[in-house]
């Protein structure tokens, strides 16, 4: 996908299981919503097929649409309209609707059902796009970046929704640059950097990389010439080695007594005094990080 | 915990049942909007009640009765400013709102939303045209209506300015349709023939009656008037068709 010549999403190849949550993970502009907005169809791609349940979301959209529920990232209403009149608008365009009454209390909107759109805070419109995105009963959900800005307290009660939703045999698709949300909700996660697809698979996959520990050591003193590189031989192939400035280093390698035993062999050999060496599992900010390049938001 | 409330059931509504959602919505949007009613009702109220005082003062005479000659025209009046401006306004800020585009993936076709938004005008221009006539009425107008040739100059009027409605709203930003839209308003109203007749206009009634506007309030008078207004229906069928096509053509949902 382009946009005139700035290439926003670029050769990027997913697929996702029926029944699972599943997060695209990503700085802004990596294309997330890009993305998105390809399998809704409001995009045609300029290369490459997208296919939803196997149909064609613009070609086959009369047949696609009451299958899936589109949050959008802001707006989607009449600025004049009501909370809740909005919400039921959108059920009756639907065969089988939620009742919609359940779904406003389920988002905590019963108490603005009669407020208008353009009235509702910032959290209150995102929550009706949710609502107004699952309210006809889809098979299957994309919803963009649905709790930021949120407080933590409603962020929470709609992940809880998203599992249940899940539970009960929806497929998500969410776009999040929260890596958290991600860690906690999703069955699979995809990283997206610069419209290109970096990384995938379950937040544990992600994490794990094996069973890679990593060691962070941070000394009094700057290294003395050639040292972090006697160190790299002394830990040999398995292990990846990144002098991060001249009093600190991180080591990335099997997680066993060897690996720290040898770091602390090569600070005595050397001379140098730790000031602070930790050892620790990675988590899905460490491999945004490692990723991507750049800071994520947790 | 499951409780299957959110168990998937896709479907779309019957298509006359998301008509109908769609016409409901659209037709309290416009009412509940002050400044729409403004548009709908106030200002051809005014344009009634003042043209007939004035033409009295200023001695403007017609062949017929000045209150027979100007209800009508402004029947086409409040038409137009439906049909035309306050369409083209609230669909330019639905597109600016993302409503198009919500409403692009609810189970919802094209053809259905445009049917509601014309069946939402229609309700609009009935609660118009039945104010108005009553205003007429108490102002000593007596019309004799023929009552298909009414009809097809409400629907054909409508179609024709709905269409170039569209077209405005879906090419220009909201804020640009927003001016535009009242802009052309104002300058059809005063130059356009819809108030007042064609020939009012002198030499200029000739290009004027081929106008939307001209079309339209011709053909109000003349149904006004017991005549079925042929060839000012056809005008209006044209601009719609014409209006139809490019607004299909260049119309963009976002």
């Amino acid at each position: 996908m382009r946009y005139g010549d700035k290439t926003a999403v670029d050769g990027l190849s997913l697929a996702v299981a029926t029944g699972t949550i599943t997060a695209v993970l990503g700085p802004n502009g990596a294309g997330k919503t890009t993305t998105l907005e390809t399998c809704e169809g409001y995009r045609r791609p300029q290369g490459g097929s997208v296919r939803v349940f196997g149909l064609d979301p613009i070609r086959d959209r009369r047949a696609l649409m009451p299958r899936i529920g589109v949050m959008l990232q802001s707006g989607g209403a009449w600025s004049g309209a009501r909370a809740e009149e909005m919400l039921h608008h959108l059920a009756r365009l639907h065969a089988h609707p939620i009742d919609t009454g359940l779904l406003m209390e389920r988002l905590a909107l019963h108490e603005c059902g009669r407020t208008p759109y353009r009235r509702l805070s910032g959290g209150q419109q995102q929550r009706l796009g949710l609502a107004m995105a699952i309210v006809g009963r889809p098979e299957l959900v994309f919803v963009d970046e649905p709790t930021a800005g949120l407080d933590p307290q409603i962020r929470r009660s709609v992940w809880e929704l998203l599992e249940e939703l899940r539970t009960d045999g929806v497929t998500v698709v969410l776009t999040t640059h929260y890596l958290e949300e991600a860690e906690r909700l999703a069955d699979k996660v995809h990283i997206l950097d610069r419209g290109r697809l970096v990384a995938s698979g379950s937040p544990l996959e992600l994490t794990r990389g094996g069973t890679v520990a990593t060691i962070r050591l941070v000394v009094t003193q700057p290294f003395p010439a050639g040292a972090p590189e006697s160190l790299a031989a002394a830990l040999g192939p398995t292990t990846e080695l990144t002098v991060l400035d001249d009093v600190s280093l991180q080591v990335s390698g099997p997680a066993d007594q060897s690996t720290l035993a040898t770091v602390s062999r090569w600070c005595e050999e050397q001379g140098v005094l730790p000031e602070a060496l930790t050892l620790g599992q990675r988590n899905l900010e460490d491999v945004f990080l490692e990723l991507t390049g750049r800071e994520g938001s947790s | 915990m499951t409780t299957g409330t959110f168990r998937p059931a896709p479907g779309a509504a019957p298509l006359p049942r998301q008509i109908l959602a769609q016409a409901t919505m659209e037709a309290r949007l416009l009412l509940r909007n002050g400044e729409q009613l403004l548009l709908a009702i106030v200002i051809p109220l005014i344009v009634l009640v003042g043209a007939v005082q004035a033409a009295d003062r200023f001695g403007l005479s017609f062949d017929d009765p000045t209150v027979d000659v100007l209800t009508p025209g402004v029947l086409a009046l409040a038409v137009m400013s439906t049909a035309f401006t306050s369409l083209a306004i609230a669909t330019g800020f639905e597109r600016r709102y993302g409503v198009l585009k919500r409403l692009g993936t609810a189970p919802l076709s094209r053809s259905a939303l445009l049917a509601g938004k014309v069946a939402a005008l229609l309700v609009v221009e009935v609660l118009q045209l039945g104010v108005l006539s009553v205003a007429g009425v108490v102002l000593g107008w007596s019309p004799d209506v023929a009552v298909l040739g009414l009809m097809a100059a409400v629907v054909l009027g409508t179609a024709a300015f709905a269409a170039l409605g569209l077209l405005l709203a879906g090419t220009l930003r909201a804020e640009a349709t927003l001016a535009a839209a009242n802009l052309v308003y104002l300058l059809l109203l005063a130059g356009g023939a819809v108030v007042l007749p064609a020939s009012a206009y002198g030499g200029l009634g000739d290009v004027v009656q081929w106008l939307p506007s001209g079309a339209l309030g011709e053909a109000m008078r003349a149904a006004c008037d017991g005549d079925l207004p042929v060839v000012e229906l056809a005008v209006l069928a044209g601009w719609a068709v014409v209006g139809g096509a490019a607004a299909g053509r260049w119309f963009r949902w976002e």
